[in-house]
């Protein structure tokens, strides 16, 4: 793509004539700049997933933990909870995906250019992104006040639309979240459509003007197929994001009201810090990882077969 | 006529084309701005009730901000810049120091160690939170407790995949020839190290700087696991025990909100073009 970081330039040459020991001095000097970066990941990231993997398959208590092989999972594939809690995963995963890369790219369209003022939206619209998200979802929650006076019910009011419960809800509580979280996601793929139309060739523009072709044909065969690579990049971010969606729903709902806008993280979180059922809630966490890790096959298969 | 952009919309003048982009861009900034306008309104109004959250402000004031000193937020926020201050340092040191290795040296498992780095990119953090917690309740080998601790909210954020591999490709542009007429000086590795690659790795060093800050301050699980105790809390997880309090409304909450958005916003203001510069090469690489 458009990155100037991806042009590597020269890769380190070996010097001639290494002696043996320059070279094993090398590699030593190379191990101490790595040193903190790998002893940080160890801690922080492969013992705990080592050990959420080992937990997964115990019973855990404060002092020993009891063998009980594959219980966990089992409990987890026929809760009733967890299964909802993973179909509503999916559903906000795939709505906020597909919401935020149709409008992303739709405005991407719209805001292409190099003039100033565009700069200007551009940089304005692109503000959701950097926000933090639990004080951008605390914003969300005024504003979906469930009574007629509240900021959104009042917006939709002057097209006419009759004042909605939002989160308040068991019908709409899922849908008011994911609306933010397109809200958040679209101004993040605008922009990366907005790299990836930088890269168009424009000789084929001039080209296609030349043979008369509309704009519609000019976008069709023209445009969205040089921005390809973009979405599946989109795509892939998505699958491994997606899943795991934890703040956005802890402090709109918390899984409320009544379980129908429990996410998988929310439950697991439930499960691990509030009934300490620490083996369950670690069994939650290797299946979550398992479904990502699903996903980002699945999208690069389904890449590669495009290209191919 | 000129093909600047897929739609040529830029080349399109007149009033009905003026009037309809207007209203289009004006459409964009106001959906994607206004939420956190009015925050900044509301924060400096009297508003007691949930509802009157608006875009216009009424009565200005710095009430919620007197009250929100009662509430404890500025000790959040100051909890919040530790934790970004030193979290954000240590992330910056560790990535420059992987990088000039991976960049620069080759050794054996060099490919095991990007392989590692990846791996860690693709782990989703919420992922392993649980077991994270029992790790940090009692660390390996050393057997401390970093629970309720600002180290156990600053060590896990340490290192990071993606500020390692940014800074690494920066690395790899810097010209051998500056290395290996240093060395043939007689300058050593730290030496070469300090004043030669990094110095010239300075642009890459903001690209990473604003990440980094950007996602340490908007760590939320991590802080919610490592601190039980409210005067651990960092502002994005002390939101939450401010929302509903019958004296005060949501003046607090949107005090502290504010408070807790602008450090991010003025991040992105002031370091737009490296900011953008790590979200494209960023998304390239997943």
């Amino acid at each position: 793509m458009t990155s100037t970081l991806t042009r590597a330039g020269a890769r380190t040459a070996t010097p001639h004539r290494r002696t043996k020991s320059v070279r094993w001095r090398g590699s030593l000097i190379a191990w101490l700049f790595l040193a903190p970066a790998l002893v940080l990941f160890l801690y922080f990231k492969f013992i705990p997933m080592g050990l959420g993997l080992w937990k997964s398959f115990h019973e855990v208590h404060y002092i020993s933990d009891t063998w009980v092989g594959a219980d966990n999972y089992k409990t987890i594939l026929t809760d009733d909870a967890f299964g909802a809690a993973i179909w509503h995963s999916i559903v906000l995963a795939l709505g906020t995906t597909v919401g935020s890369i149709v409008l992303g790219l739709g405005f991407a369209l719209l805001i292409e250019g190099p003039a100033r003022y565009l700069w200007f939206v551009r940089t304005a619209a692109f503000l959701p992104v950097v926000t933090t998200m639990a004080a951008v979802a605390e914003v969300w929650r005024i504003m979906f006040h469930p009574a007629d006076s509240g900021m959104l019910n009042t917006i939709i009011g002057w097209v006419g639309v009759d004042p909605q419960p939002w989160l308040a809800s068991e019908n709409s509580s899922l849908w008011s979240i994911m609306l933010m979280s397109i809200w958040r996601g679209t101004p993040y793929d605008m922009m990366i459509f907005l790299a990836g139309l930088v890269g168009v060739d424009r000789t084929l523009y001039e080209a296609a003007a030349v043979d008369g072709a509309s704009t519609w044909h000019r976008l069709r065969h023209i445009t969205l197929p040089a921005l390809r690579p973009v979405f599946w990049i989109l795509f892939t971010l998505a699958a491994i994001r997606g899943l795991r969606v934890f703040v956005e729903v802890y402090v709109l709902t918390n899984g409320g009201p009544n379980g129908s806008s429990e996410v998988l993280m929310t439950l697991i979180y439930k499960l691990g810090f509030q009934s300490n059922e620490l083996g369950v809630a670690s069994a939650g966490g290797i299946v979550l990882f398992l479904a990502t890790l699903a996903l980002t096959v699945v999208v690069q298969l389904l890449r590669r077969r495009q290209a191919a | 006529m000129r093909f600047d952009s897929a739609l040529g919309l830029e080349s399109r003048r007149g009033p009905l084309a003026t009037t309809g982009k207007v209203i289009v861009y004006g459409f964009m900034v106001i959906v994607f701005t206004g939420p956190l306008v009015g925050l900044l309104m509301s924060a400096f109004s009297k508003t007691l009730d949930p509802t009157s959250f608006s875009l216009w402000p009424d009565e200005f004031t710095l009430e919620n901000f007197v009250q929100a000193k009662d509430k404890n937020v500025y000790l959040y926020l100051l909890n919040s810049f530790i934790v970004v201050g030193f979290g954000l340092l240590l992330q910056m040191l560790v990535s420059v120091f992987a990088a000039y290795s991976l960049a620069r040296k080759k050794f054996r498992g060099m490919t095991f160690v990007m392989l590692l780095m990846l791996a860690t990119m693709m782990l989703p953090e919420e992922i392993i939170a649980i077991p994270l917690s029992l790790v940090l309740a009692d660390m390996p080998v050393f057997h401390t407790n970093l629970i309720g601790t600002y180290a156990g909210m600053i060590l896990p954020v340490g290192a990071w995949g993606f500020s390692i591999l940014v800074m690494t490709e920066f690395m790899k542009e810097v010209p051998v020839e500056l290395e290996e007429a240093a060395r043939i000086d007689g300058a050593g590795e730290l030496r070469i190290f300090a004043t030669i690659i990094v110095p010239l790795c300075r642009p890459a060093l903001g690209v990473i700087g604003v990440f980094g800050f950007t996602m340490i301050w908007d760590q939320y699980l991590l802080p919610l696991i490592v601190a039980p105790e409210s005067d651990m809390w960092t502002l994005p997880i002390a939101l939450r025990s401010l929302r509903s309090d019958e004296e005060v409304g949501i003046g607090v909450l949107l005090a502290a909100s504010l408070l807790a958005l602008l450090p991010s916003i003025i991040a992105f203001l002031a370091f737009q073009r490296q900011f953008m510069r790590g979200l494209t090469s960023g998304a390239v690489k997943g």
